[in-house]
């Protein structure tokens, strides 16, 4: 059984449909990276298996772990192990980072049948991944997210991810925002984490953060279809060539079969 | 309405827990308002003959201002005009004699507040809380009194207050909101019943933290209590108070008004839980919760902070103040105000700068929920002799949901250049990011909420004692349920 089984995706926002059809399969151990222009409903993927729902599914499924993942709320999805990596993390006021996590690992572990971990357990674990993402303690003190620069959000969205060790990783454009020190950081976070019970669907713009996290499987996306799946070298084609170059090919069916 | 909020919402309606009613026998006077009835309740409460003369002078000043129809109207609320003739002013527990100890007290009594957590008999109390229990318009038991009185402070109700104490009560009753202050304290000065009364005093560091529980019990009464605190040279004293009421239909009035003295270096430390019954989903019913609250810094460097958690009634009008008289003498206000289905709150602070060097701080945190409707207003007046005064006033609102509304009325005055302001204001909504954040990492959706909101609460609740911060965020998620819509 396949971790992630996508097909036949439909999605709508309002009155647009943003995916038109996406068939994809992950398997535990993968590492995917989805790229494509602006607009080409790549966040729109991201979210939408993260079950938000402002987005309306039209047509399709999608299974994880063989369960109906459009059946699931949020959290249901999160405590069976999905994560997603925001693009533009939030903010939340009065809430300490570290008090936070906890509680959200808690709650997974709970809806595992795991005994929730107190906070003497919780901080070595704690501690030990706040060093792999070559974090300062005090900003963990702070409240989540809040006056974070921009790295310093994405690189608390990996943190998190490093601590709640999730089955399917969506990473979405994590890059952005990145210098190439803090990219370096982030990506050596992520690679630690590739695990062959682990996979991770990287959604980015720009071929740049694949030359750190190296992908097994590259998708384009243009205008909700992906137009052409390969391999890693897929993605050094692109930079070179740019998108238009595939979007003359959107008649060759390629439905990405890992 | 997106599907989790409805999964909040439905979460949400959870109901008011206090709402149950004690069956006891009371000693309950015929309802309305006149000179004779003014006359009936002092004389059940055997007071002294000064007493009495202030309640009828506080009286007619009422009246007068009755007629002249001087109700105000300024705040940001609405209700229909009260009948003040259709209230009962006094309704006590029947008692058979004199009570000396807690064993004497009526079980049913003693199981209410058991029920409501606040257990009378001392061996079951929190070790370092001493509470004046009110019901309806008498203290029915005062806890710790011995302890208490061997460390000087004095503990006890209004009631015996003035019985025992006329000589401190004639010097401070009305020093800091004299009966000509407003409509409702003037109200409260000719009828009030009973309430605390604390006396701490030179150099004494009170031993525990004290409270008084407030609980309407009886139908179709007002509950009118008056609390004085007064801190002597150097002394400090923190004091909490709680409240709650059953559900009914109909509307009652809860008009008290609190004083604080405090002389040179004193500090008073002041905690409100306010959990009176709010009126059901659809604004029927609930406590109008009619509030005059003040504190006097007289004396130099002297302290009072006000820490507030208003939950409960359906209307709240209450502005805890200070007047801040003696130099380098500091005010400090910290509110969180929640105001869900159709309850309204018009809640601030008024912080009277006259001293040199005086400070105050404001924090007020409103959340409106539901068809909630949460004012903020707040006076910060520095006088001519205030050279060097500062204050510094934060008001946060939060809003769920988008039928509620938040509205803020700061009101600053300035008479001496050398004031130093600041002003910081801020409206939210919780957002649907926010939420959908939390949920991904796995929090259901009602902890996701209770969490974003107990966070745009923690400057407050840090201010609070221990036991009653833990209590005020279970309040507050409480309150809460059926909110986010």
């Amino acid at each position: 059984m396949s971790l992630l089984e996508i097909r036949n995706l439909h999605v709508t926002v309002g009155e647009n449909e943003i995916l038109k059809g996406i068939d994809l399969t992950v398997n535990a151990g993968e590492v995917h990276s989805i790229m494509g222009p602006n607009g080409s409903g790549k966040s729109t993927l991201a979210q939408v298996l993260a079950r938000r729902d402002a987005y309306h599914v039209t047509e399709g499924s999608i299974l994880f772990e063989g369960k109906d993942l459009l059946e699931m709320k949020p959290e249901e999805a999160a405590c069976e192990g999905l994560f997603l990596a925001f693009q533009y993390p939030v903010e939340i006021p009065g809430i300490g980072n570290t008090y936070f996590l906890r509680s959200a690992l808690n709650a997974q572990r709970k809806h595992r049948g795991l005994d929730e971990m107190d906070a003497m357990d919780f901080l070595p674990l704690f501690r030990e991944k706040l060093k792999l993402l070559e974090m300062d303690d005090k900003l963990m003190n702070r409240s989540l997210n809040e006056g974070f620069s921009g790295g310093e959000k994405k690189r608390n969205e990996i943190l998190q991810m490093a601590v709640l060790e999730p089955k399917l990783a969506i990473l979405d454009e994590t890059d952005s925002g990145l210098d190439i020190d803090a990219l370096r950081i982030v990506a050596a976070g992520v690679n630690s984490l590739r695990s062959p019970e682990r996979a991770m669907v990287v959604v980015t713009h720009y071929q740049r953060l694949l030359n750190y996290i190296v992908p097994d499987f590259v998708h384009v996306l243009v205008d909700g279809r992906i137009v052409r799946s390969g391999g890693k070298d897929l993605a050094l084609e692109l930079e070179e060539k740019g998108y238009g170059w595939t979007e003359h090919d959107t008649r060759q069916p390629v439905g990405a079969r890992a | 309405m997106s599907t989790d909020m409805n999964v909040v919402h439905e979460l949400a309606s959870r109901d008011y827990e206090w709402g149950f009613v004690t069956d006891i026998e009371e000693d309950r006077i015929p309802k309305g308002l006149s000179e004779d009835v003014i006359r009936l309740i002092s004389a059940k409460k055997k007071e002294p003959e000064f007493m009495l003369e202030w309640r009828l002078n506080a009286y007619r000043y009422w009246a007068s201002q009755e007629k002249a129809d001087a109700e105000p109207k300024w705040a940001n609320v609405q209700f229909p005009p009260i009948n003040y003739q259709g209230i009962t002013y006094y309704s006590a527990p029947k008692q058979k004699k004199q009570l000396t100890s807690l064993d004497e007290l009526d079980p049913e009594i003693l199981r209410t507040y058991e029920k409501l957590g606040i257990p009378l008999a001392e061996q079951k109390l929190l070790a370092n809380v001493a509470v004046d229990a009110v019901f309806d318009s008498v203290s029915v038991a005062t806890t710790f009194k011995a302890k208490l009185a061997e460390a000087g402070v004095i503990f006890c109700s209004f009631s015996e207050a003035v019985l025992k104490h006329p000589e401190l009560v004639k010097k401070y009753l009305g020093s800091v909101v004299p009966h000509t202050d407003n409509f409702y304290a003037a109200l409260n000065a000719a009828v009030f019943s009973d309430g605390s009364f604390v006396y701490v005093p030179k150099g004494v560091r009170c031993p525990m933290e004290l409270s008084t529980y407030f609980r309407i019990n009886a139908a179709e009464t007002g509950q009118f209590e008056r609390t004085l605190i007064v801190a002597e040279e150097g002394a400090y004293v923190s004091y909490l108070e709680g409240c709650t009421a059953p559900m009914r239909d109909e509307n009652q009035l809860h008009a008290a008004v609190v004083e604080l003295v405090a002389l040179d270096n004193a500090q008073i430390r002041y905690s409100t839980v306010q959990n009176w019954y709010p009126g059901d989903k659809n604004g029927k019913g609930g406590i109008y919760n009619f509030v005059t609250k003040r504190g006097k810094c007289l004396g130099r460097n002297s302290k009072i902070s006000w820490t507030q958690v208003e939950t409960g009634s359906a209307i709240t009008w209450k502005y805890p103040s200070c007047i801040l008289q003696g130099d380098n003498s500091v005010g400090e206000f910290y509110s969180v105000a929640l105001t869900n289905n159709y309850q309204q709150a018009d809640t601030g602070t008024k912080m009277i700068h006259l001293g040199k060097n005086t400070k105050s701080t404001i924090v007020s945190k409103g959340i409106s929920a539901g068809h909630g409707q949460n004012t903020y207003r707040g006076m910060v007046k520095i006088m001519k002799g205030a050279t060097g005064a500062r204050n510094y006033t934060q008001c946060d609102s939060l809003l769920i949901g988008d039928k509620c509304g938040a509205h803020t009325f700061p009101y600053i005055e300035v008479k001496n250049a050398s004031a130093r302001m600041e002003h910081e204001a801020a409206t939210s909504k919780i957002g649907e990011d926010q939420l959908f954040y939390l949920q991904q990492r796995g929090l259901k959706t009602e902890d996701a909420v209770s969490m974003i909101v107990n966070g745009f609460c923690k400057q407050v609740f840090k201010e609070l004692p221990m036991e009653f911060a833990v209590e005020a965020q279970k309040l507050l998620a409480v309150s809460l349920e059926g909110s986010v819509g």
